[in-house]
């Protein structure tokens, strides 16, 4: 597989809920290899900003050889590219990282908060088996949860309860007694925790997606490591980079 | 057109190489551009064993720049010597190897090891402003700068590049340092000692709390301290600090640099040092310059 960084262009973009971007990216062959989990890193178009921020691939369209990101607007570069319009060109590098790995038996379990949410789309799509998907959100601005009913039986926890379970993800797992035979899962850490001793407490095979401030994006800078439990193979210190290793990691594999 | 250039008895195809802690050991790179283009490949910084380097966040942009605070994670020169240089073997483009250390037995120590492999220069790196002890420590008084230089010296079988920190008075003080110490060569300038604020978390962006300051903001104090040192002592200069373009490089020549390094520009464009060494020809070429040398130090 192969990394390449190529300008690109912007086909579609969508405001879906407050401050959380849509957006559908011509990538020409970048979209035959990436596969769900991976992410891409998306380039500046103001030459102050010099690192690329990197965004998990939340749909791939082979046909149209075009990449879906949904984003969430965190600071000047993500807003700067809230403003692209359908027809104008940004620089992008991907596909990147190592995706999940697919189990297609059994029953699936994917558990994702906030802007953890978009990869389960692409992963939902691409798992052909039994599927509980089930996301946490702050409020009533649910995105991305009617596309994913599509795809498997979608269960909504609310922090403020106004739709579904009142609470986080772990309540609404708890509530509709889901089990599985692999979970996928992505967010804020202390749900990833949270998800991790789940799989732990039911001996449930588990892949999670890690975020981390990154620079080169492909391995080499170091800036994005997180803790492994056995050492790792770049630097033999316990250190796993999460834009190369990862960001998907076996639960086991890390420590959070 | 000659672009070859000579430091310390070593010949390089072309004068750009990359900034050490920007480029690995090259294996990521070299799945993006063709390392045989370059004159030299330097090395992320190797210590005498494993190092873990920072908690994270360990960067942090900045405007028109970058704080890091990586704190030298490597695999030791062990693992170094069979995996990394092996690799960089592999192409036609010489190895420079950058080497950390808390004491200077430590860097003595990876020094000697590095001396019966096949790597053609060393550097050292006495302005890391990231990790606690060695690093900059060394790098900030001109009598330690002059007597690492001599230890190193003594013990080193390849040509011996120091790497100068700019968080200091006056560069040109501990650039005579490691010449009176007998550097075959200086690199500079190291990151700049940087802090940056989250003001929604209120704490430091980076989990170091300062990190070292790179990228195109720092240029102008980069050529400003080549073109001291290039005047205060009789040393090749290998110049970095925001190299981002040819036109960059240039700057960094005609200020007295003989080599230059392309460092954070990696992370923003991959293929900047390719264009680097394409873009230095094209100005060659519109200047009527046949040989590197004659445009070496002319601004004076």
């Amino acid at each position: 597989m192969s990394i390449k960084k190529m300008t690109v262009t912007v086909n579609y973009q969508k405001k879906l809920a407050k401050d959380v971007y849509s957006m559908w990216l011509a990538v020409g062959s970048m979209a035959d290899e990436a596969k769900p989990g991976q992410f891409i890193s998306i380039y500046s178009n103001d030459s102050s900003r010099l690192l690329p921020r990197p965004i998990s691939i939340c749909e791939v369209d082979r046909e149209f050889r075009s990449i879906r990101v949904v984003y969430r607007v965190v600071g000047a570069g993500t807003e700067e590219f809230s403003h692209l319009k359908a027809g104008q060109r940004v620089s992008v590098m991907g596909p990147l990282g190592n995706g999940y790995t697919l189990k297609q038996e059994g029953r699936a379990l994917l558990v994702a908060g906030g802007i953890g949410i978009p990869p389960m789309l692409e992963l939902a799509k691409n798992l052909d088996c039994e599927k509980d998907i089930v996301l946490g959100y702050k409020d009533s601005q649910t995105f991305l949860a009617s596309e994913l009913e599509d795809y498997g039986n979608v269960y909504i926890a609310t922090e403020d309860g106004s739709v579904g379970t009142k609470g986080n993800v772990m309540d609404a797992i708890r509530q509709h007694g889901l089990t599985a035979d692999k979970i996928y899962s992505c967010g804020p850490t202390p749900m990833l925790r949270a998800v991790k001793d789940f799989s732990v407490e039911k001996s449930i095979e588990c892949e999670i997606s890690l975020e981390e401030k990154m620079a080169c994006g492909i391995g080499a800078c170091l800036a994005c490591v997180c803790k492994s439990k056995d050492v790792d193979a770049h630097t033999h210190v316990n250190n796993k980079r999460i834009c190369k290793d990862g960001p998907v990691f076996n639960a086991l594999e890390v420590e959070l | 057109m000659n672009t070859k250039v000579t430091i310390a008895g070593v010949e390089f195809k072309n004068p750009v190489t990359v900034a050490s802690g920007t480029f690995g050991s090259g294996a990521e790179y070299g799945e993006l551009i063709d390392l045989n283009r370059l004159g030299a490949v330097v090395t992320k910084g190797v210590a005498n064993i494993p190092w873990p380097g920072n908690p994270t966040p360990r960067i942090a942009e900045t405007c028109s720049g970058m704080l890091n605070a990586i704190g030298l994670q490597n695999p030791g020169v062990d693992v170094f010597i069979k995996r990394d240089i092996p690799f960089l073997k592999q192409f036609d483009t010489k190895i420079i190897v950058n080497v950390c250390g808390k004491t200077t037995a430590d860097y003595v120590e990876t020094v000697e090891r590095l001396g019966d492999t096949d790597v053609d220069m060393l550097e050292i790196n006495i302005s890391c402003p990231n990790v606690k002890e060695g690093g900059i420590a060394f790098g900030q008084n001109p009598k330690s700068v002059e007597d690492i230089t001599k230890a190193i010296k003594a013990k080193a079988k390849q040509p011996v590049i120091m790497k100068l920190s700019p968080n200091v008075t006056d560069i040109t003080e501990t650039a005579r340092a490691a010449e009176a110490g007998g550097a075959d060569a200086l690199s500079l300038i190291n990151t700049l000692t940087g802090m940056k604020i989250d003001i929604e978390r209120q704490t430091f962006a980076l989990a170091n709390k300062t990190g070292g300051l790179s990228g195109p903001g720092i240029k102008p104090i980069a050529v400003r301290m080549v073109y001291q040192v290039a005047n205060a002592v009789n040393l090749p200069i290998i110049g970095m600090g925001g190299i981002r373009t040819a036109s960059d490089a240039i700057e960094f020549i005609l200020a007295g640099a003989t080599m230059v390094a392309v460092g954070t520009a990696n992370f923003v464009n991959p293929y900047t040092t390719i264009e680097v060494i394409d873009g230095i020809e094209d100005y060659m070429e519109r200047h009527h310059v046949d040989d590197i040398h004659s445009i070496i130090g002319i601004v004076k």
